[in-house]
């Protein structure tokens, strides 16, 4: 009887490129939060 | 030294509290796993980088505003937004990814074989073709178990949590998945290598 045998194999690690984290965290740094009376809007720093 | 795990609801707590550095933390934690979520999902290595930079940029823009509570489930509500995402770009170009696997890459490729013997390779490379195309003939939510599971490394819990689904439901869908394999190969005849 054919048995299925799954075992984990290493893979190629798959990740973001450098810039697009390097942009997320710029990105945050550039906006900020604004509380008004009725909504938090999100102001550009820049 | 012992390297302490900081949970996602304390970044998430000084992040918002305007610590940028807690930001950093949480993609750096995060990152492969949502990126070889979308990556599956779109085979496309430049789109892929795409919709994880939109993902991460509704991320901030909730966390910035307070409209996200933390309840233990940060990287479920990741995988939901990219997961959103991806499907917001196949309904605007008209497609549906019909393919997971590319030549340089098989979403499928976990049968494991020590052997340097070119037959055993031979007759590896044959079975996970043949594992390959049985995977296609479960059911979609059979198939989304294995892929998060053994592609994705995700644990049951972090599967319930994504799929809004409980542990239970998880086992028996992979247990189900695994089963129906098995009888697979038998009718079709296959003879698998370990």
């Amino acid at each position: 009887m054919a048995n299925i045998y799954l075992k984990e194999k290493k893979v190629q690690t798959l990740e973001p490129k450098k810039s697009t984290i390097d942009f997320l965290l710029n990105y945050s740094k550039s906006i900020k939060c604004v509380k008004t009376k009725h909504l938090n809007v999100l102001v550009n720093l820049n | 030294m012992e390297k302490l795990q900081i949970s996602d609801a304390l970044l998430i707590q000084q992040y918002v509290e305007g610590n940028e550095n807690a930001l950093a933390a949480l993609i750096q934690k995060h990152k492969s796993k949502v990126y070889g979520f979308i990556y599956s999902k779109t085979n496309d290595a430049d789109l892929s980088d795409d919709i994880f930079q939109d993902t991460f940029i509704k991320v901030i823009h909730k966390l910035k505003t307070s409209s996200y509570h933390e309840e233990g489930k940060f990287l479920s509500w990741v995988f939901r937004i990219s997961h959103n995402l991806i499907i917001d770009f196949y309904r605007k170009s008209n497609r549906m990814p019909m393919n997971r696997d590319t030549d340089e890459y098989s979403v499928f490729s976990f049968l494991s074989d020590d052997s340097p013997n070119v037959e055993v390779k031979f007759l590896k490379e044959q079975s996970e073709n043949d594992v390959v195309k049985l995977l296609k003939f479960l059911p979609q939510e059979q198939q989304e178990i294995i892929d998060l599971k053994l592609y994705k490394k995700m644990s049951f819990q972090e599967i319930a949590d994504h799929l809004d689904v409980s542990v239970n439901t998880c086992l028996g869908r992979m247990r189900y998945a695994i089963k129906k394999m098995q009888k697979l190969v038998k009718e079709h005849d296959i003879f698998l290598v370990n």
